[in-house]
């Protein structure tokens, strides 16, 4: 059974179309990354998962309707909205007793485990904590849970790096055990590309682009093409061409490594590139080449 | 590369998913209860100080209470009771008052404040139902806050009592007190207006002021006096009467049909019905419940649509 499955998903708020009938299917075990500019749709695909907002079109989230039976999908989906969401007068211990009153799936043992790796104090108050605490109180609070879904939404955002690495290692090395599910919307693109099993680009309402990460490795070539051969790469149609020091970079799509080697050094795209290639400047081209 | 590999732990065998104990819906309104009462520590805490001013007060009264006593012994048998009654009447209304006013600016906050401070989100991340949290919400100003009051106010008034009579003894006015002082009375009839009136008959200013709380981006304070005043004056306007002032008069200071009438007395009694069958049978209270479950029935849909501010 597929984690998520929309067919035709529709949100518009008064005239603006916020998504435009898309298609989704996640499967059980993947880490998704939904990748777009500002405005794309990606928060609203998530209230639309999260039953957090109506919607049209179909939409089943672990087999569920998230916006008729949103109390029961609750159980086995949880999510961070943004970071800095905890209530400013809650204690770490209240937190703790709270979560663990309501959630039938709280591990609080396991709550306490990943706070007493921090510097966090139980009878602080959330105001108290500084940003990076409090992102770390909540993927305490979240991690603890045993959900089938996590839904992230620029869970970093704000962060300074050091904790943006660590919120990511203990996503990886705490959590994520290949059963259960995980979708990230995030601008640090570079950060979650040796995280993500599938990659989805949005823009403005639509997916533009959809492949696992090991398409991606093996269908996407970015060529730091010598000048010579200039001509000859350009000749093979790629989707993509930037200058970078002096050197053009052109990114293929389907063709031959072989083929590419002779124009000069190949490498797999990192995704912000991949991602200015199909969303930046010419959407409508790309739009093609992902399908 | 693929660290993915490395980072995972062995997948658990078997069922990693198996079915939880369930949460009864009890122990989710209970845990829900407490979490208002966390953030908004003035429910217990403005009345608690009004209660310990009310004690500093009397004490300082206490100095020529034989004085007062002996006026009221003086007085008429009927004015009598009423003159040793009336600091812990006062007291009683004292309290009553504080937790009112708690309660309108509780409720006011209650489903917007959580919208404005976006923390909404977390809650909402919670298996606890939108239902759930509005009933939890409004069970403060229908139940906590009612209670409260009642317990407040019969310590209170109990521990006046007793320093009333530890400051009488020796005075020979001790038995006049506690003949005049019916203090189970006093208490039930308390227990009965705070019930009746505050509860009750209130039903559809705390599911009014709940709604405004769900519905409002901002000044939910205003949307939830100016409304009432428009249609008030509008009706002026364009019929020259006043029946919708007249109506909300009738439900806040008024009270309910059946009311007993005692003339110049500030006692509860004049807000408190005559009998509860009387109340029980009044199709006004039963309109307002009405009313009032309409509002918190809307607060929950809105709770349920609306996102954060």
């Amino acid at each position: 059974m597929a984690c998520i499955e929309a067919r035709g998903l529709r949100k518009a708020f008064g005239k603006t179309i916020a998504l435009a009938g898309i298609d989704l299917r996640v499967e059980d075990g993947r880490i998704l990354g939904l990748i777009g500019p500002n405005g794309a749709g990606k928060t609203t695909a998530l209230n639309a998962i999260l039953g957090l907002t109506p919607y049209q079109g179909e939409l089943k989230v672990l087999g569920r309707d998230p916006w008729r039976e949103r109390d029961q999908l609750m159980r086995d989906v949880c999510f961070i909205a943004d970071v800095a969401l905890l209530p400013r007068w809650l204690r770490v211990s209240q937190a703790l007793d709270y979560v663990a009153g309501v959630h039938p799936r709280f591990d609080r043992a396991k709550a306490e485990g990943f706070l007493a790796k921090t510097t966090i104090s139980r009878a602080s108050k959330v105001r108290e904590l500084s940003k990076g605490m409090v992102t770390q109180l909540h993927l305490a609070l979240v991690m603890a849970i045993d959900a089938r879904l996590m839904v992230l939404d620029e869970p970093t955002l704000g962060l300074d790096l050091l904790y943006r690495k660590q919120f990511y290692d203990s996503l990886l090395n705490d959590y994520y055990d290949r059963s259960r599910t995980i979708v990230v919307t995030t601008h640090q693109v570079e950060e979650v590309q040796h995280v993500l099993t599938d990659l989805m680009f949005i823009d403005r309402g639509r997916i533009v682009f959809a492949a696992s990460m090991e398409e991606v490795e093996s269908r996407y070539f970015e060529v730091t093409v010598l000048p010579a051969q200039l001509a000859a790469a350009r000749a093979l149609k790629p989707m993509h061409e930037r200058q970078s020091l002096g050197r053009s970079i052109l990114l293929f799509d389907h063709s031959g490594r072989q083929q590419l080697a002779v124009l000069g050094d190949v490498r797999t795209p990192s995704i912000a590139d991949l991602f200015v290639a199909v969303v930046g400047g010419h959407a409508g081209q790309a739009q093609g080449a992902a399908q | 590369m693929n660290t993915r590999t490395d980072a995972m732990p062995d997948s658990p065998v078997g069922s990693p998913f198996a079915a939880p104990a369930p949460i009864s819906p009890a122990r989710r309104m209970y845990w829900s209860v407490r979490r208002e009462l966390w953030e908004n520590r003035s429910i217990y805490v403005a009345p608690a100080a009004v209660a310990a001013l009310i004690l500093v007060a009397s004490l300082v009264g206490m100095i020529d209470l034989p004085e007062k006593m002996r006026a009221a012994v003086a007085a008429s048998p009927a004015r009598q009771q009423e003159l040793i009654e009336e600091p812990y009447t006062f007291a009683a209304l004292l309290l009553m008052f504080t937790t009112m006013v708690v309660g309108v600016f509780y409720c006011i906050d209650a489903l917007y404040g959580e919208r404005r401070e976006r923390s909404v989100l977390f809650w909402k991340s919670l298996p606890v139902s939108d239902l759930t949290t509005v009933l939890a919400k409004a069970s403060i100003p229908f139940v906590v806050l009612p209670l409260l009051t009642f317990a407040l106010t019969v310590v209170t008034q109990a521990i006046m009592l007793l320093l009333a009579s530890a400051r009488l003894a020796g005075t020979g006015l001790n038995a006049t007190l506690w003949s005049q002082i019916s203090f189970g009375q006093m208490t039930w009839l308390l227990l009965y207006h705070l019930m009746a009136v505050h509860s009750l008959w209130w039903a559809p200013l705390w599911g009014w002021l709940l709604l405004v709380s769900a519905w409002s981006r901002r000044a939910p304070f205003l949307w939830a006096t100016l409304p009432l005043l428009a249609i008030g004056i509008l009706e002026k306007i364009a019929f020259n009467t006043r029946h919708f002032g007249a109506l909300l008069e009738h439900r806040f200071l008024g009270g309910p049909e059946g009311v007993a009438s005692t003339g110049g007395n500030m006692g509860m009694a004049s807000l408190t019905p005559a009998t509860p069958s009387q109340f029980l049978a009044s199709p006004g209270l039963w309109i307002g419940l009405v009313v009032a479950a309409a509002f918190l029935a809307a607060a929950v849909q809105l709770r349920r649509s609306r996102g954060p501010i």
